[in-house]
């Protein structure tokens, strides 16, 4: 289990790496003072999408039909929360998704308990909810397109999105 | 889009050839003349070993006009008639009276020897802008006509005179009521998996005259049919605020129902076309609500923890079977409509979702998913007798015909490789006893099929 997990999130960083390459239109040069983490900051924009993805981690993953932040995942909201506490104007969305193995309707129902349980992380740890919203995909929008352990454990997901 | 009525319904009285002085007969069309006349009322639930040799010449007509208005009515027929399952069209290489003839005077005996039961001839007659058809129904060995009426329509619509025509045929030789006159509404798909455009489209049950509702700026889910079919209540994402919405048939309007917090879902007419329900994401957790049409006053059904969605309504109104986690995975519950006395019914292997009350009542469909199978089945309402109807990788949401013997819903295939690649998501029907499963053609891949009551009966 903890090795396919990684091997999910080994993948969603090469997704991201492509999606920045699409979207990498902003430079800001050497500014960047995020400090937040140092290997891309001088090619994305400070507070972007990309700079979330690149230098903090987007999303977080759930066990099977699971919508508590396991352990394991929370770090990650901790350094968004301290992202978001650096860029106070930043709003974001968190996309909640499940996997394809569950019915339409449960599974929006899921994906919005997700959102919500990554939002309670963030609010805990002093984001303020106004700057948060939340919805849900359900099994609709997966990121991985194959139909396998590996890519239902990529799929569900809540996935923090710059509005 | 208004649904046709009929202009005139005309019974066709007496022997072969013989129109008695026609008489305009209300709603209920033709007089009934029980189908037991010729001793023949099928038990539906043992017939598909045995279906009915049903002989359908085409509807003989004056012109060429009327000629192919009258093949093509008979072929609809004969289309609906087979994919029932009940019945079986006779070969038309082997008739041996004429159609033409047949429209007159039926030789009986030339029907028995090609082993036509049931015998259906008429005249199709274009009248400018409007047709007449009519129609009756023989039953062989006893000669004697079952059914005989005429129709006057628009033009346009010889579709659903076929459809009407067929399900009087259903009827009369079933005895109970058919499916045939009905719609289906549902969710068009295309584009790749991640990026899925998803329309609401509407077509005739056989798959004829599809056409889109939305236009696809917004994603669209859930649609479902007023008890009158000329609304539907569905799920939209516009504004990227996915909240139940209604959609009005006639006029093209749409409006949000209610005024929930947070995302409101899986929307179901009650019975009497009054109420809405649904599930609501208010509060963290999803609860089920009742909005009252008329005075969109919204009241909560359910609380406390867990996931409470898809809800559906008895046919009397006086029920809700539901779909929750409460008890640590997704099992189906029942409760009064007013919310109290909730009670668990699924108790097989499996997460069970989806359920939806038979017409009829005696039945309720559920998807169920075990050992990494989907299937759809079928239980009462007390939960005793589940039934596996069909199983897969992947299917779901099914959704009743309005006579409760055929059920409607949604099949996924499994993905081969990381890109996707063989994902296909396509409608099928499938009878309740668990025979005459057959996918339904769309133009595009589709879910989440909902069917409508029967239209003009």
């Amino acid at each position: 289990m903890n090795t396919k997990l990684l091997g999910a999130l080994a993948a969603a960083a090469l997704l991201s790496a492509c999606a920045s390459e699409d979207n990498s239109a902003a430079t800001t040069g050497a500014g960047a003072g995020s400090g937040a983490s140092s290997n891309m900051a001088g090619s994305v924009r400070p507070g972007s999408q990309e700079d979330l993805v690149a230098n903090v981690g987007d999303r977080v993953f759930f066990a099977l039909d699971r919508s508590t932040v396991a352990a394991d995942q929370r770090p990650v909201l901790d350094r968004q929360a301290a992202w978001l506490a650096q860029y106070p104007q930043v709003q974001v969305t968190l996309e909640g998704h499940a996997d394809e193995r569950g019915t339409r309707e449960y599974n929006l129902a899921l994906g919005q308990r997700r959102a919500n349980s990554a939002r309670d992380v963030l609010v805990a740890q002093g984001v303020s909810g106004s700057r948060l919203s939340t919805i849900s995909y359900g099994k609709d929008r997966p990121a991985a397109l194959g139909s396998n352990e590996e890519a239902w454990a990529q799929n569900r997901r809540a996935v923090t999105v710059v509005r | 889009m208004t649904i046709p009525l009929f202009s005139r319904r005309v019974a066709l009285l007496g022997g072969a050839g013989l129109l008695a002085a026609p008489a305009i007969v209300r709603a209920q069309g033709a007089p009934a003349a029980p189908a037991g006349a010729a001793g023949q009322v099928i038990d539906i639930n043992r017939a598909r070993t045995d279906p009915i040799p049903i002989a359908l010449p085409d509807f003989a007509g004056s012109s060429p006009a009327a000629q192919q208005l009258g093949q093509n009515i008979t072929r609809v027929i004969s289309n609906n008639l087979k994919n029932s399952g009940l019945f079986r069209p006779v070969d038309r290489a082997a008739f041996i009276q004429s159609p033409e003839a047949a429209a007159a005077t039926p030789r009986f005996q030339d029907w028995r020897v090609v082993g036509a039961q049931a015998l259906v001839t008429g005249r199709a007659e274009p009248q400018g802008d409007r047709s007449r058809i009519e129609f009756r129904l023989w039953e062989v060995n006893s000669e004697q006509q079952l059914q005989g009426t005429a129709y006057t329509a628009n033009a346009a619509n010889w579709r659903q005179i076929a459809h009407v025509i067929s399900d009087v045929i259903y009827e009369r030789m079933l005895g109970e009521k058919g499916y045939f006159d009905t719609r289906i509404v549902y969710v068009a798909e295309s584009g790749p998996r991640d990026r899925r455009n998803r329309r609401l489209a509407i077509m005739d049950q056989d798959g004829e005259n599809n056409r889109f509702l939305t236009d696809g700026n917004f994603q669209a889910l859930s649609p479902r049919f007023h008890p009158n079919a000329r609304q539907i209540a569905f799920m939209s994402y516009a504004n990227n605020n996915p909240r139940v919405f209604l959609f009005n048939l006639d006029s093209g309007r749409q409006e949000v129902l209610g005024n929930f917090q947070g995302m409101t879902l899986s929307p179901r007419f009650s019975p009497d076309g009054r109420n809405v329900v649904l599930s609501s994401t208010r509060g963290g957790d999803a609860n089920i609500f009742v909005v009252d049409l008329a005075s969109r006053r919204e009241r909560q059904l359910t609380s406390g923890g867990g996931l409470d969605v898809s809800p559906c309504y008895s046919p009397d109104g006086t029920q809700i079977v539901f779909n929750s986690d409460r008890g640590g995975d997704q099992q189906l519950y029942i409760m009064d409509a007013n919310g109290g006395g909730a009670r668990r019914i699924s108790f097989g292997n499996g997460r069970y979702a989806t359920p939806v009350w038979s017409p009829r009542g005696d039945l309720i469909a559920f998807t169920r998913m075990g050992g990494g199978r989907f299937a759809i089945g079928v239980m009462r309402p007390d939960g005793s007798g589940e039934r596996i109807l069909s199983e897969g990788w992947s299917m779901e949401s099914p959704s009743f015909a309005p006579n409760g013997r055929v059920l409607t819903f949604y099949r996924e295939s499994q993905a081969r490789d990381s890109r996707g690649g063989g994902y296909s998501s396509r409608l099928s029907m499938i009878d309740i006893a668990g025979f005459n499963e057959r996918q339904v053609i769309t133009p595009t891949d589709a879910s989440e099929p909902n069917w409508s009551p029967l239209l003009s009966s």
